[in-house]
């Protein structure tokens, strides 16, 4: 266990390396932090001041190395657009986005689970065939499309939903809640719904698949020849063995939700980083992008190894071979 | 010429395409949006971008067939008094542009790497799929809106806008490269064992060449499928960046940016303004998407 979880981590650090390469050649490259700081009027000493203050006469790797243990420490300058620290505007907009990718990732699980076991199950049946085009379809429509279209019809035309923000919010500690209040609920159902819906139809499309090839197998005719129930068969057997690589394109889709969080909170004007990071590729604002780039490949990072550390938890079969029988 | 097309027409391709109603209507309604797209000049009942001919008497007229439509803005007009069809057609054109030419882009990289992978082996093949496996980590918005983000900080503003065409087709094509490499260096791993490429080998024809000429036409077929899903994608990919306002330069309005305007005027009303092109975009896309199914089914020799 202990070996795979180590050889899981050292997999996971070159990637971060070259993430962190990238973000630090865009601060040290793109755009001149020394122009943009010290404004119209500056001596040639004053800019030599400010270029031995900030360490850009330092050698690359010295530079690289200084990059690296700020970042370590959430030290990643100020935005070029709103002068604040950069780790202080991500820690304020990173509850909208986590509470957002969390209801999209509870819709789409709540939803599209019980939909594939039933279209799995009864495939002819005209409710799956209905499920099946709505899936296609929703694979076909970009994210911002079905946002525009959801605020069009419950937004401007039923008036039931907002259309824009995330409603009152309560202060816990640090945190800012929307789940608390009414209106923050409300605020959240189109969103999450935009969100989830990609996923929905792609855990609903894998789960029908896998269901129509457990029901094929031997130990479910065993089961049915035992006299089982059907529920029991179905969801006692049948979906459990499912559930392999549903957790895996789930908790892998879960960064995805993440990074589709720009496009949905764009449409909803929701105040989390995704709309930060979209202000601040139309700016220019590099330390804030160099900042989201880096926590989002964490995240990523993170994700891929939680999801590894499932895929040996759920499947005994990992833990004979060391980590070497991995994969179909 | 006419034998080519009597073997087209006796082959197996054309047969499973004439056996499914769906594929025909798709490639029917796909064949609609290229023509449409390609001739919007000659097409178009209005030019949107002379000026000379918008008139703001005309801005937001609703559809022709609502109580105060006008026939000769057939889906209605927009904000300047453009016609909605015709802008449209014309965003549609640069939508394909942008989607086919980024296709390309990332068809051309992918092929090289994964041929230049499966066929070396070894150390050059843990580098390049290494790469490959990390980019596919990320979904392919977030690159193709870093690079497009990272041009836009690193070029002065008027060069930009002059590129920017060209760097949303390399943003797009970048971040569609390694489903490409990773099919191609699939297939070139199974024909670079197989008698032939030996042959060639004994006879002393160069590694290059037989990677060119003999390995490469062998490994084309999959990545007609990865190209055509692919497409549908590039589309939606260069929409959303222009919706988000990353993509296209406004002088070159595309579907999204078309969208992205009319979703301005959604809370006042006038709906019309980026609901068809959305619709155009979802036409486009689901047919794209249609045709790129049956071409993967019937191009699989395991469903026949």
């Amino acid at each position: 266990m202990l070996a795979f979880v180590i050889s899981r981590i050292l997999q996971a650090l070159p990637v971060m390396a070259v993430v962190a390469l990238i973000s630090f050649a865009m601060f040290a490259y793109v755009g001149d932090p020394v122009a943009i700081m010290l404004g119209q009027d500056f001596t040639e000493a004053q800019r030599q001041a400010l270029v031995a203050s900030l360490g850009l006469d330092q050698p690359f790797f010295v530079q690289f190395a200084k990059f690296l243990w700020n970042a370590l420490h959430g030290e990643f300058g100020l935005s070029y657009r709103l002068s604040r620290p950069v780790a202080e505007l991500i820690a304020e907009r990173a509850p909208a986005t986590l509470e957002l990718a969390f209801c999209a990732a509870l819709v789409s699980i709540c939803i599209g689970v019980p939909m594939g076991v039933y279209t799995g199950l009864y495939r002819n049946s005209w409710l799956s065939r209905l499920f099946l085009t709505f899936s296609l379809i929703g694979v076909s429509l970009p994210t911002f499309l079905i946002g525009i279209l959801l605020i069009l019809v419950f937004s401007v035309w039923l008036g039931w939903l907002p259309s824009f923000g995330r409603g009152d919010t309560v202060q816990v500690g640090w945190w800012s809640t929307g789940l608390l209040t009414a209106s923050g609920l409300k605020a959240l159902i189109l969103p999450s719904i935009t969100l989830g819906l990609f996923q929905l139809t792609l855990i609903m499309r894998l789960v029908r698949a896998e269901m129509l090839e457990v029901l094929r197998t031997d130990y479910i005719k065993f089961a049915r020849a035992r006299g089982l129930a059907n529920r029991v068969i179905h969801f006692g057997h049948a979906l459990k063995n499912t559930l392999v690589p549903v957790i895996t394109v789930a908790g892998l889709q879960l960064g995805g939700i993440i990074a589709f969080a720009i496009v949905t909170e764009t449409v909803f004007q929701w105040p989390g980083m995704g709309l930060l990071f979209i202000q601040s590729v139309n700016s220019a604002d590099i330390p804030v992008m160099a900042a989201y780039l880096m926590l989002i490949a964490l995240v990523f990072v993170t994700i891929n190894l939680v999801v590894d550390l499932l895929y040996y938890a759920v499947d005994p079969r990992l833990r004979v071979g060391g980590g070497a029988a991995r994969g179909h | 010429m006419a034998a080519a097309i009597a073997r087209m027409l006796d082959s197996d391709l054309w047969w499973s395409f004439r056996r499914s109603p769906v594929t025909i209507a798709s490639a029917v309604v796909a064949l609609v949006c290229i023509l449409g797209a390609a001739f919007a000049p000659f097409l178009a009942p209005h030019d949107p971008f002379d000026v000379a001919t918008l008139n703001l008497i005309d801005a937001f007229k609703p559809p022709a067939w609502a109580a105060e439509g006008d026939a000769a803005y057939l889906l209605g007009s927009d904000d300047q008094g453009r016609d909605i069809l015709s802008a449209i057609m014309y965003g549609a054109r640069v939508s394909l542009l942008v989607g086919i030419c980024s296709v390309v882009f990332a068809m051309l990289v992918g092929v090289a790497v994964g041929l230049l992978a499966g066929y070396a082996g070894g150390a050059v093949d843990g580098l390049l799929m290494r790469i490959a496996d990390i980019q596919l980590t990320f979904p392919n918005i977030l690159i193709a809106l870093l690079v497009d983000g990272v041009a836009r900080a690193a070029l002065p503003p008027a060069v930009h806008d002059r590129v920017a065409l060209f760097v949303v087709i390399f943003a797009i094509g970048i971040s569609a490269w390694p489903q490409f490499a990773r099919t191609v260096r699939g297939s070139t791993l199974v024909e670079r064992n197989k008698e032939y490429v030996l042959a060639a080998r004994v006879i002393g024809i160069s590694q290059a060449r037989i990677m060119l000429t003999h390995v490469l036409p062998n490994v084309l077929g999959p990545v007609l499928v990865i190209a055509t899903l692919g497409l549908s994608n590039a589309i939606i990919s260069e929409a959303t960046l222009s919706y988000l306002g990353a993509g296209v330069p406004q002088t070159q309005p595309s579907l999204g940016t078309l969208i992205r305007i009319g979703n301005d005027f959604l809370m006042s009303g006038e709906w019309w303004i980026a609901v068809f092109p959305g619709i155009a975009l979802i036409v486009m896309v689901l047919s794209v998407n249609l045709l790129g199914d049956w071409l993967r089914d019937a191009l699989n020799p395991r469903l026949r």
